[in-house]
C-alpha cells in the first residue's frame, strides 16, 4: 500500500525530485554560488522567455503539433516593438501593445495553414521560422538600443519597496557583508506568503470538494507533506529574492508567475483547454464528439502567437536593444521543456507544472554550467543529453507501468 | 509427396514435415480422383474471452474454386490468417496438412514460401510505388542488394500480360483504380509461385466490369492448375464461379457443399446455413410505444472519399419513429456505417447527395456541431478508435460531447463535471474504480456505457448506435439492451446498427436491409426472421431492378 502510493507519487513528483536534485548538485559544484541572491534573480531573468514560450508551446505539443518558428519571431517582434521607440518614438506601452497584436496575426497566419489548409504545423513553423528571422533581419538591419527606462524595467526591475525593509532575522548566521545576511524586503515577503496561503486554500477547497462527491483522496498526511515542501521551497525562494541588493521582486516574476496561473487554469478549466486535450488524444474522436478542431487549432497557434511576443517584449527589454540575431534556439529551449516536463510526443499528454518545472531544469543547467565556466558548446552538448535522457526515461517507466 | 523438382523443396521442408501417421483418409483421397492440395483438421483458435474458431475443418480439392461463406465475425477471415501463419503456428490447435505434409508456418513469409498467397480485402499496396516496385515488393529482383530495373521490368510485364492487366509497369498504384490493383495484387501473388491463392472479398470494392474481369481470371487461373479459396458474400456470384462452398457460422463448419452435385445448393439452402443461429431470451422484454416520426432520410447517396466514382450508399430512405427502435442489417461492406457517417456531419464520403428531415421539417447535418444541435447522436463502431478518448478519464470521457452545457463563458464548472459523470456512473452501472482513471483501463462493455453516457449527456431526440455490443461480454450486452430500451421509452429514436441478427431481432420494432448501399427491405420484428434479413441481405444490384 505505501509502496504503492509512493511509487505513484514517485512518477507523478519524479520530475520535481529531478530539478531539487540538480539545484543540490550545481549549489556544491558552484559552493554556493548558484543560489546567492543576486544569481537567483539573474535565473528568473534569463529564464523568463522559456518559461512563458513553454507555456504556448505546452498546448501546442498537446494538441500534436510543434512550434518551430517562436524563435525567429521573438526577433521579428522585438525588432518592430524597437524600432517603434527607436525610429518613431513610439511611447513604450503603445509599442508594447502593438508588439502583442502582431504576435496575434502571427499566430493567425500559422494557424490559418495549419487548421484550414491543413499543411503540417512541422512544415508551416520552419516556413515561418525562415521567413520571420528574415523579416527580422529587414527591421533590424542594425541594432537599436536605447529604449525609454519603463520599457527596461520590464524585464530589469522590481516592485517599488513599498513595505521598505525588515532586518534580516538570519544576519548573525553569516559573515558581515555576505550576501546571504541582507535586510528583507518586505513586499517580496508578503508576496511569498500570500503564494504560500493561496497554494494551501486551493488545495484544500479542491481535497474538500472531491470530499463532498464521494471521490477518494490520498491521505491527508500526505498532502501536509506536500505542503510542508512547497511551503518550504516558496519561503526559501522568497528569503533569497527579498535580500536581492538590485532591488526585491523581479517585475518579470511577476508577469511569468500571473501567466503560469492563467494557463494552468485554461488548461485545466476550461472548454478551449480540454478541447486541447480531446484533439491531441484522439482526433478524429474529438471531431466525432462535436470538437471543432480545425478551431482549436487555430486557437492553440494564435495563443502561442500572443505569448511569443510577450517573451519578444521580455527579451528585448532584457537586452536593452532589439537585434536581428535574437532568440536563437528559443524554439528548442521551449520544446524541450515541455518534453522534460512529462508532455508526450504523440500529443494528448501535458501539464503546466510539468513544462515549467522543465523550463526550470534548462534554466538552473544553464546558470550553473555558466557559472562554473562551462564552455557553450558543452553547455549545449549536456543539454541535449539531458533532453535525451529525461525522456526516455519517462517512456521506460511508462512503459513498464503498462506491462505490470 | 514433396514435388522434389520444386525449387522451393529444401524451404518447403523447413517448414512443413513429412507425417508418417498421415491419417486414412488422406491417403485413401489420394487414391480417388480428389486429390485435396489442403486440409485444415480440427482448428481451434481462442482470442482472451473469446472461442474464434472451434474445431474447424476445410478440406480443399486441387485445382479447384473454394468458396467460404458466413456472416460477419464468422470466423473466415481468422480462419484464413491462421492458414497465412499471420496467427502463427502454436497460437491455434489443429493441424494445416498442406501438400501431404503438416504445416507450422510461425509468419507470412513461411506460407509464401510453399505457394500460399493471401490477398486482403484491403489492398495491401504502397500507392506511391510503381506497379512493378509493388509486384516484387519484399521480393526483389536484385543482386547483391542492388536492384535489377530491367528485369524487374520484364517480369512484371510478363505478370501483367498474364493478368490481363495493360498498363505500364511505371505507373503509380495511386493513379489506377480499384479494379486494376486487384489484378496487380494478383500478379504480385504469381510472382512468388503461388499455388494456393486465397482472396477475401475480392469484388466487395469492384463495379460490375471489373468483377467480371477479375471472376474470368480467377476462372483462367484456375485452368493452369491454380487453387482458389474465395471468401465472399455474394451468393450468385459463388453460384456462378464456386466449385465447392464451404459454410461457417459461430467459429464451426456448418458444411461443404459441392456446387456441381445433387445435393441441395441453393441460395436458399446457403442463407439457412449461415443464419441458422439458435434464438435465445438474451433480451429484456419490451414494448415500444411508436409515436410520429422524428427523423427521415430521402434519397441518400453517398460517393466513396478516395474511389470517387463509387456510390458507398445508393439512394437510401428510411425513417424513425419516436419510441421506436429501427435495426439495419447488412453485411461488409454493403454501407452501414458508410450512411450513419455520412449523416452525422458529413465525416465520409463525398458527393453526398439527399434529404433529412427532423420532425417533418428539412434539417441540414453539414458539420458534427450542425447535426448534434438539431439532436442527433452517433456512437461510433469503433468505440476505442473514435469513441474514446482512452488518455482522458472516464469523468472527461462522458462530458466530452456536451461540455458547453457545464460551462459558464468557457470556464467549466468542475464540481457540476464530477457530479454529472457520477451519475451516469450509477446510473449506467459503469464498473471503474473512479470516474478518475483513463477509460482505457475500463472493460469493453464499460467503455461501450461510457460511450453511451457521452451521448446520453448531450440529451439527442435520435440515437445512432453503430454495433453496440460488439465485443463485449453477454452481461454487458443486456445491460446495453436495458439502456436502450430506456432511451426509446423516453420518447427517442434509435437506429442500430448491427451485425448479429438475433440481437436486431431481440431489440428491434423495424429491421431495414442493407446490401451494396442499396436499402433492399424493411422488415417488422414479427415478419423478419434471421433467413428472411439475409436474404434481403444478399441481394444483388441486379435483382432490385
Amino acid at each position: 500500500m505505501i509502496k504503492e502510493l509512493v511509487g505513484k507519487n514517485l512518477r507523478q513528483y519524479g520530475i520535481m525530485l529531478a530539478l531539487v536534485a540538480i539545484v543540490i548538485i550545481f549549489a556544491f559544484a558552484t559552493k554556493g554560488r548558484l543560489i546567492i541572491p543576486n544569481n537567483l534573480w539573474a535565473l528568473v531573468q534569463q529564464n523568463a522567455y522559456v518559461l512563458i514560450l513553454a507555456l504556448g508551446m505546452l498546448m501546442v505539443i498537446i494538441a500534436g503539433h510543434i512550434d518551430l518558428s517562436v524563435g525567429s519571431v521573438v526577433a521579428f517582434i522585438g525588432a518592430v516593438v524597437g524600432y517603434m521607440m527607436y525610429t518613431w518614438h513610439v511611447n513604450w506601452i503603445l509599442a508594447v501593445a502593438a508588439g502583442l497584436v502582431i504576435g496575434l496575426l502571427v499566430g493567425a497566419w500559422h494557424g490559418f495553414w495549419v487548421a484550414y489548409v491543413k499543411v503540417p504545423a512541422f512544415v508551416v513553423t520552419l516556413a515561418g521560422m525562415l521567413l520571420f528571422r528574415g523579416l527580422a533581419q529587414v527591421v533590424a538591419a542594425k541594432t537599436m538600443a536605447g529604449f525609454p527606462a519603463g520599457f527596461n524595467a520590464i524585464a530589469g526591475g522590481s516592485l517599488p519597496n513599498i513595505f521598505g525593509h525588515i532586518p534580516n532575522p538570519l544576519a548573525g548566521l553569516f559573515a558581515a557583508g555576505s550576501p546571504f545576511g541582507q535586510p528583507l524586503d518586505g513586499l517580496t515577503l508578503a508576496i511569498g506568503i500570500i503564494g504560500i496561503v493561496g497554494l494551501i486554500l486551493q488545495s484544500w477547497r479542491a481535497r474538500r470538494s472531491q470530499i463532498s462527491h464521494g471521490l477518494p483522496v490520498g491521505p491527508l498526511s500526505l498532502l501536509v507533506v506536500r505542503w510542508a515542501l512547497l511551503s518550504v521551497a516558496i519561503l526559501v525562494v522568497t528569503y533569497l529574492l527579498s535580500m536581492n541588493l538590485i532591488g526585491g521582486t523581479p517585475i518579470v516574476l511577476i508577469i511569468v508567475g500571473v501567466l503560469i496561473l492563467i494557463y494552468a487554469f485554461v488548461t485545466s478549466r476550461t472548454v478551449f483547454g480540454r478541447h486541447v486535450y480531446a484533439v491531441g488524444g484522439n482526433r478524429n474522436g474529438a471531431l466525432l464528439s462535436g470538437v471543432n478542431t480545425a478551431r482549436v487549432d487555430f486557437g492553440i497557434f494564435v495563443n502561442m502567437g500572443f505569448l511569443t511576443a510577450v517573451a519578444a517584449v521580455v527579451t528585448t527589454s532584457r537586452a536593452g536593444a532589439a537585434v536581428a540575431a535574437a532568440g536563437q534556439n528559443f524554439e528548442l529551449d521551449a520544446i524541450a521543456s515541455c518534453f522534460i516536463g512529462g508532455a508526450a510526443v504523440t500529443g494528448g499528454v501535458g501539464k503546466v507544472a510539468g513544462a515549467v518545472v522543465g523550463a526550470l531544469i534548462m534554466g538552473v543547467l544553464n546558470m550553473g554550467l555558466s557559472i562554473l565556466n562551462v564552455d557553450s558548446n558543452w553547455q549545449m552538448a549536456i543539454k541535449g543529453l539531458v533532453l535525451l535522457f529525461a525522456v526516455s526515461l519517462d517512456l521506460v517507466s511508462k512503459r513498464r507501468n503498462a506491462v505490470a | 509427396m514433396v514435388a522434389s523438382g520444386s525449387p522451393d523443396a529444401t524451404t518447403f521442408q523447413n517448414y512443413c514435415y513429412f507425417n508418417t501417421s498421415l491419417s486414412e483418409s488422406t491417403i485413401e483421397a489420394g487414391h480417388m480422383d480428389n486429390d485435396y492440395i489442403l486440409e485444415m483438421r480440427g482448428i481451434t483458435k481462442e482470442f482472451p474471452g473469446v472461442r474464434a474458431l472451434h474445431d474447424v475443418t476445410l478440406r480443399v480439392r486441387r485445382g479447384e474454386i473454394h468458396a467460404i461463406c458466413g456472416e460477419n465475425g464468422a470466423g473466415k477471415s481468422t480462419l484464413m490468417k491462421v492458414l497465412s501463419g499471420v496467427h502463427p503456428s502454436g497460437s491455434y490447435t489443429g493441424d494445416i496438412v498442406y501438400e501431404g505434409n503438416i504445416c507450422n508456418f510461425k509468419t507470412i513469409r513461411d506460407s509464401e514460401r510453399v505457394g500460399i498467397v493471401i490477398i486482403h480485402q484491403e489492398l495491401a499496396l504502397s500507392p506511391f510505388l510503381s506497379i512493378s516496385e509493388n509486384i516484387f515488393l519484399g521480393n526483389e529482383r536484385s543482386r547483391l542488394g542492388v536492384v535489377d530495373w530491367l528485369d524487374t521490368t520484364r517480369q512484371a510485364k510478363e505478370l501483367l500480360e498474364k493478368v490481363g492487366l495493360h498498363e505500364d509497369p511505371a505507373t503509380r498504384i495511386a493513379d489506377i483504380g480499384v479494379g486494376k490493383q486487384q489484378l496487380v495484387e494478383i500478379a504480385k501473388a504469381l510472382s512468388k509461385e503461388v499455388k494456393l491463392l486465397i482472396l477475401d472479398e475480392p469484388t466487395a470494392a469492384l463495379n460490375d466490369d471489373d468483377s467480371d474481369n477479375l471472376l474470368n481470371l480467377i476462372r483462367q487461373l484456375r485452368a493452369e492448375g491454380i487453387t482458389c479459396i474465395m471468401i465472399s458474400h455474394k451468393l450468385s456470384e459463388l453460384e456462378r464461379i464456386a466449385d465447392t462452398n464451404t459454410i461457417i457460422r459461430d467459429g464451426e463448419t456448418i458444411e461443404s457443399l459441392d456446387m456441381h452435385g445433387d445435393t441441395d445448393h441453393s441460395q436458399e439452402h446457403i442463407i439457412r446455413a449461415m443464419v441458422g443461429r439458435p434464438l435465445d431470451n438474451r433480451f429484456p422484454v419490451h414494448t415500444s410505444t411508436v409515436g410520429e416520426e422524428i427523423l427521415r432520410i430521402e434519397d441518400w447517396t453517398v460517393y466513396h472519399p478516395i474511389d470517387t466514382e463509387r456510390k458507398v450508399v445508393d439512394g437510401a430512405s428510411l425513417n424513425i419513429r419516436r419510441g421506436e427502435i429501427v435495426g439495419l442489417a447488412g453485411l461488409m461492406g454493403a454501407g452501414r456505417t458508410e450512411l450513419a457517417m455520412s449523416l452525422f456531419g458529413r465525416t465520409y464520403g463525398t458527393k453526398i447527395s439527399g434529404r433529412v428531415f427532423k420532425n417533418g421539417e428539412e434539417i441540414q447535418t453539414r458539420t458534427v456541431e450542425e447535426t448534434m444541435h438539431h439532436g442527433i447522436a452517433y456512437a461510433t463502431e469503433d468505440r476505442k478508435k473514435y469513441g474514446l478518448n482512452l488518455i482522458q478519464t472516464v469523468k472527461e470521457n462522458v462530458t466530452s460531447a456536451g461540455l458547453n452545457k457545464l460551462a459558464k463563458m468557457g470556464v467549466i464548472e468542475i464540481e457540476a463535471e464530477t457530479g454529472v459523470a457520477e451519475e451516469y456512473r450509477k446510473e449506467l452501472n459503469i464498473k471503474t474504480p473512479s470516474i478518475e482513471v483513463p477509460a482505457s483501463k475500463l472493460s469493453g462493455g464499460n467503455q461501450q456505457k461510457v460511450v453511451l453516457a457521452k451521448w446520453m449527456y448531450t440529451d439527442p431526440d435520435v440515437l445512432i448506435l453503430d454495433e453496440p455490443t460488439r465485443g463485449i461480454d453477454v452481461g454487458a450486452k443486456y445491460e446495453i439492451y436495458t439502456i436502450i430500451d430506456q432511451l426509446a421509452d423516453s420518447g427517442r429514436g434509435v437506429l442500430m446498427i448491427s451485425s448479429e441478427l438475433p440481437e436486431l431481432l431481440g431489440v428491434c420494432d423495424r429491421i431495414y436491409t442493407l446490401s451494396e448501399g442499396h436499402i433492399t427491405g424493411c422488415l417488422n420484428r414479427d415478419e423478419a426472421t434471421q433467413e428472411s434479413l439475409m436474404t434481403l441481405m444478399t441481394l444483388d444490384k441486379d435483382d432490385l431492378q
